[in-house]
């Protein structure tokens, strides 16, 4: 039997003070994590460009080409995984705590269907690529997410007074399936190069060219920080039930609804800027869990952190692996995490369960 | 004083309690007991303030308790259900802190008074030496025991403070003999050492018998016997109730009341 709870040890009798101090250092941790893997990211590519020669104060931009090669054509992309991965690890560490269940992810209450359905209409439909400068599949994709999460929460809350967690999961994974016939479908009447294209959107693909799909994700995303912010203790007792979470004095309706909705708000927005990349909502968060125990006032920042430097990891092993050509990063994403998780799970033997 | 004045309630159009009247003076200990499907956890969550009534009103020393704030009532009434189920591994400490909730406010860490507390709360209970186990691993009786020091953590501390209560749900249902007998001491101290008021819900008649001064007997939803544990503790009330004969005497070392059910009205 497992002595404690996860890698970094907890100390018995340990004061407050050293209690804050331990949570900080897992914070700066996992924050430096996030930053060097950005920060590191650019570097690597078919033209080598040093870090250095990049922050170099005595060269002008406009001469300085490692830098225009860093933050012109690296940064954007590397910044876009960072957001998506941080996105979709915070999600899923919000929704396996709301429905307390660990094998929760944020695709589980039919966000990817949604947006993938979203996605897949344009794509076959012909739409132009952009509708007043306004990328249309990004936009249907996010609408998508929003329309599939609106109909499971209203059939949540149609029942009785409150959010049923069950209903939620079952009416999310019944959705899922539902979408799915209906993409397939589509997909059956769709010419081979609209389904080509369609197909690459599903395997995600963070190759964003500038800022400016960036910046559309960005207030959403902030968004759905603040909400996160404001959510860890109360989901801390949130798992031990409604019931024993209303007893300790919390709204559990509202503290439910803040974290259903800020998290289909994150994953609407990283499945619009990257697609529905998979495995990274289960398992960043499970790993955070083994390395620092359960307190989400340390899971949820230490699982965007990390969610966003393996997110920036995997796509610069996507784009540089089988150079010039590119893989499609989900493959990535769960090539690399499946078997490390696994090696984790039965190394540590507790684990989730 | 902790009171339900003729409160009812009903799932849907399903009723399950019936205008029941029951109340527990401040450091009493009232047994809320009955068959399966009486109401008795419904009744709790009334006692609680985690069901609101359909008609009647629950108060606590005088004032109603959707009077209010969540805050407020979870500082002075605090509820343990029957079995606490953690999806994460949270260490022992970190659930006895869980009861620190309505004492911060959303962004703030637990101070060396909070832990403090929780501290002395598992110690209170015997569990101070798992703090840092994870409560996943614990047994039956183990948990059971940290889940009530992060009930009880919930309470303000300062001794000038009003009378505080502790709703039990079947603490002792699934738990070996042992674990048992230390839940009932335990119980009987806090009443002792704290004076705190608490409401237990069980099956176990003797169980009750051993600790409480009153219960309260429902029978489908309606209030059947109330009173003091030897004039409710009959084998007419139990025949009533349960539809089972029982033997019901006074066990010489205990002085208490003990029950021993024969068998059902129907086979005899």
């Amino acid at each position: 039997m497992p002595s404690q709870a996860g890698l970094l040890p907890v100390v018995a009798r340990a004061t407050a003070g050293a209690r804050r101090r331990r949570a900080w250092a897992v914070q700066v941790g996992f924050l430096l994590m996030a930053v060097l893997a950005v920060l590191c990211a650019p570097l690597v590519g078919p033209t080598a460009i040093s870090l250095r020669q990049v922050f170099d104060p005595t060269v002008a931009f406009a001469d300085n080409v490692d830098a225009q090669i860093f933050f012109i054509a690296r940064l954007p992309r590397t910044l876009a995984g960072a957001l998506v991965g941080g996105a979709l690890a915070a999600a899923g560490v919000v929704l396996q705590a709301l429905l307390r269940n660990p094998l929760a992810t944020p695709f589980t209450l039919g966000v990817s269907a949604g947006a993938s359905l979203g996605a897949m209409l344009v794509i076959t439909l012909g739409v132009p690529l952009t509708l007043a400068g306004v990328p249309a599949v990004p936009v249907a994709s996010f609408v998508g997410a929003l329309a599939a999460v609106g109909v499971v929460y209203g059939l949540a809350t149609m029942r009785r007074q409150g959010l049923s967690t069950n209903v939620l999961l079952l009416a999310g994974v019944t959705l899922n399936s539902l979408f799915s016939a209906i993409i397939l479908f589509v997909q059956y009447l769709a010419d081979f190069a609209q389904s080509f294209q369609a197909i690459r959107w599903v395997m995600g693909n963070l190759d964003v060219s500038s800022y400016q799909p960036l910046l559309w994700a960005l207030p959403m995303l902030l968004v759905a920080a603040a909400a996160f912010a404001r959510l860890p203790r109360a989901l801390n007792v949130l798992t031990l039930g409604a019931d024993s979470a209303a007893a300790r004095g919390i709204d559990v309706l509202r503290t439910q609804r803040l974290a259903f909705i800020s998290a289909s708000l994150a994953t609407g927005a990283a499945v619009a800027l990257g697609g529905p990349i998979g495995f990274i909502g289960i398992i960043i968060p499970h790993l955070v869990r083994l390395l620092v125990g359960a307190d989400h006032r340390l899971v949820l920042p230490a699982s965007a952190c990390l969610g966003a430097a393996f997110l920036v990891l995997c796509d610069t092993a996507a784009r540089t692996l089988l150079s010039p050509m590119e893989l499609p990063v989900g493959v990535i994403t769960a090539m690399l995490g499946g078997p490390f998780f696994l090696w984790l799970l039965v190394t540590r033997g507790g684990g989730p369960r | 004083m902790l009171r339900a004045d003729g409160v009812s309630f009903a799932y849907g159009d399903e009723a399950v309690l019936d205008e029941i009247t029951v109340s527990v003076s401040e450091g009493g200990l009232l047994g809320v007991l009955g068959p399966n499907g009486s109401g008795k956890t419904t009744l709790l969550k009334l006692l609680a303030g985690l069901l609101t009534p359909a008609r009647g009103e629950v108060s606590l020393d005088g004032l109603r308790l959707h009077g209010f704030a969540r805050g407020a009532l979870a500082r002075r009434l605090a509820v343990v259900p029957q079995e606490t189920e953690l999806i994460f591994d949270y260490t022992v400490l970190d659930v006895a802190l869980m009861g620190r909730y309505p004492h911060l406010g959303p962004f703030e860490f637990e101070g060396p008074g909070d832990l403090d507390i929780a501290r002395r709360m598992l110690d209170a209970t015997g569990t101070a030496h798992l703090e840092t186990r994870p409560f996943r691993t614990l047994s039956g009786g183990e948990r059971q025991r940290v889940a009530i020091a992060s009930a009880l953590a919930q309470f303000d501390t300062d001794v000038s403070s009003p009378g505080r209560v502790l709703l039990l749900d079947e603490p002792t249902a699934s738990l070996d003999l042992a674990a048992q007998l230390d839940i009932m001491a335990l119980v009987a101290r806090l009443r002792e050492e704290h004076r705190t008021t608490v409401v237990l819900c069980t099956h176990d008649l003797n169980l009750a018998a051993r600790l409480c001064d009153h219960l309260a007997l429902l029978r489908e939803g309606t209030l059947a016997a109330a009173g003091r544990t030897d004039e409710v503790l009959t084998r007419d009330t139990i025949a009533g109730v349960y539809g089972v004969e029982a033997d019901v005497h006074r066990h010489e070392a205990t002085d208490r009341l003990t029950v021993l059910p024969l068998r059902t009205k129907e086979s005899a």
